[in-house]
């Protein structure tokens, strides 16, 4: 029985090789859809990225604002850029670093390494679905920013293409977190050690406070930033001023961070033994 | 069916791992059906099947999900994937389980339904690496039978365990391994030939009397009994058919005193005793790292 059924079977497997991209996304699509499956399956993931976001925007439109001075006075519309980044770095990196954690440490990924499928298909899946999150906090978050004095103001098209270079940049952090997520031992190490420098990085930037203020040392850094980069990015386009360098950079820092952690992720995946 | 017996740290687990492509060998070559572990990885992929030792299923989706997920992975038609998980959730007992979360289900249930999922692309080999670890005694006999029937249309399966009765319930063939080395093989029989079908173990009053009885269990039963000072007992392995009468006998007639007897299956331990000389146990507690040449299977 073994020896007469096994040639078409690896005739079967060689002919799979071939169909390389149609088999890539095949892939990558049933691990998207798994991801978006557990998403559906427990809002309280979708709930739990939202509880910070809109916290910080409450914290900041009422407790810190006040004595934020910002060009034009008007904190809202200086605070909600900083508050859309902020909440696709935590989003994405959060979510990616702890789902890939977890998913390695429940021996799920022993039974994908083991079967013939693309190894890249399974990040790439991952990734893409967080993309889906993003669009869905982006929503509430915007929404909020709204009620409380936010406003576009450089038309539809800067809108839009503000919300797109957001998600851009989302997507490239979610190659970070799943560098990071590849590369704890579990998904506690994932919590704690692997997300605590999203912090730092998030606030020594532009998101909550003009860069100015701070000390020259720190601003060095803080104006050098990616997040700084985003978040003026998306202050012109919203504000309906011209897009300049900062939409450059923003795309620049995306394709760049892709560039070097998805093949990195890509070749840890292969490697990483439970 | 081939048995891979040994105690933690043996090197089972690490064996399997090469043999699925999941670790590359340092050095050394294993082929499966002729491919090559390292050079013809997806094609040794697209033949076998893996339930690993932790559960490998997806808890947020149903069972049937699950099974419909490994499916497409194995690019199935999509009407065979629906045939074959149908079938498969109503052979593991799983077709009203089917609509739910596997977060939901037994230990039992989840092993079920791994095996079930590492069945959907009908591999050639299978491997099960330590299929009963952590089950209940019940669902420990669901997954023996499982394992029986598929060995019985003709699977080819290659079992990992560290329990001896598990491994001579199913195996036709046994590799005990230790320290990443095989030191026996053969078929369960000849193995318990050289272990004995049953031990005694015979405690006894006066430590010092250890070595005489170990001498003379050793005359009497022709069996190789192994003596322990601190416990003050001596393990004897048992010819098939011998009563406690003509063991005890010959120690009551030396003037021995006894304080306790039991008779008991051979362990692991014993295997190990009889054949290193060391017990398993001992064995597990050492960090043993040690590079696998696989075989062909």
């Amino acid at each position: 029985m073994v020896s007469t059924s096994l040639k078409p079977r690896l005739d079967a497997a060689a002919a799979r090789q071939q169909t390389g991209l149609s088999w890539w996304l095949s892939d990558a699509w049933q691990m998207a859809l798994r991801n978006l499956r557990h998403l559906t399956r427990s809002p309280e993931l979708v709930m739990f990225s939202l509880v910070q976001p809109v916290m910080f925007i409450l914290l900041f439109a009422y407790v810190f604002g006040g004595a934020i001075n910002v060009e034009g006075g008007n904190y809202p519309q200086f605070l909600l850029p900083g508050i859309l980044v902020q909440m696709v770095l935590f989003g994405s990196v959060a979510g990616t670093t702890i789902g890939i954690s977890t998913d390695m440490d429940r021996g799920l990924m022993d039974r994908f390494r083991s079967m013939p499928m693309s190894r890249s298909a399974v990040l790439v899946g991952r990734t893409l679905s967080e993309i889906l999150r993003n669009v869905v906090s982006m929503l509430v978050v915007v929404l909020m920013g709204l009620l409380i004095g936010f406003r576009f103001q450089g038309g539809v098209l800067s809108a839009l293409g503000g919300l797109a270079l957001l998600l851009l940049f989302g997507y490239a952090l979610t190659w970070v977190g799943a560098m990071i997520g590849l590369s704890v031992p579990n998904p506690e190490a994932a919590q704690s050690a692997g997300l605590i420098w999203i912090f730092p990085f998030s606030l020594i930037s532009s998101a909550f406070v003009p860069t100015e203020s701070m000390p020259t040392w720190l601003r060095v850094y803080a104006d050098a930033s990616p997040m700084t980069a985003t978040v003026n990015a998306l202050r012109d386009l919203f504000n309906g001023n011209p897009p300049g360098l900062d939409v450059l950079l923003t795309v620049a820092w995306s394709v760049l961070l892709i560039t070097i952690f998805a093949p990195l992720a890509t070749r840890k995946y292969s490697l990483r033994s439970r | 069916m081939h048995g891979l017996l040994g105690p933690n740290g043996a090197g089972k687990t690490t064996t399997v791992r090469v043999l699925t492509t999941l670790l590359r060998p340092d050095e050394g070559k294993a082929e499966i059906f002729g491919f090559d572990v390292r050079r013809n990885a997806l094609q040794v992929r697209s033949i076998i099947g893996l339930t690993g030792q932790y559960t490998t299923v997806d808890d947020m989706l149903t069972g049937r999900e699950n099974l419909h997920m490994v499916g497409k992975l194995f690019r199935m038609s999509t009407p065979d994937i629906k045939v074959r998980a149908t079938e498969l959730l109503e052979r593991f007992d799983l077709t009203e389980a089917a609509g739910r979360q596997a977060k939901t289900y037994s230990g039992g249930m989840r092993r079920r339904l791994d095996i079930a999922a590492t069945l959907m692309s009908r591999p050639q080999l299978i491997f099960l690496d330590e299929p009963t670890a952590a089950l209940d005694p019940r669902s420990r006999m669901d997954v023996w039978r499982i394992v029986n029937e598929l060995v019985e249309e003709g699977t080819t399966v290659l079992l990992t365990t560290q329990y001896l009765e598990e491994a001579d319930h199913l195996a036709d063939s046994l590799s005990v391994i230790d320290s990443g080395k095989v030191i026996a093989s053969g078929a369960p029989d000849e193995l318990k030939a050289e272990v004995g079908q049953a031990w005694a173990d015979v405690t006894l009053i006066d430590a010092a009397a250890v070595e005489k009885t170990t001498q003379i269990l050793r005359e009497r039963l022709g069996t190789e009994p192994v003596g322990d000072p601190e416990a003050m007992q001596v393990h004897a392995p048992l010819p098939e058919g011998m009563t406690l009468n003509e063991l005890l006998n010959p120690l009551r007639d030396s003037g021995i005193a006894i304080a306790d007897v039991a008779v008991r299956r051979p362990t692991l331990d014993d295997v190990f005793l009889a054949l290193t000389g060391h017990t398993a146990t001992a064995r597990a507690s050492e960090d043993v790292k040690s590079k696998k040449k696989g075989g062909k299977r």
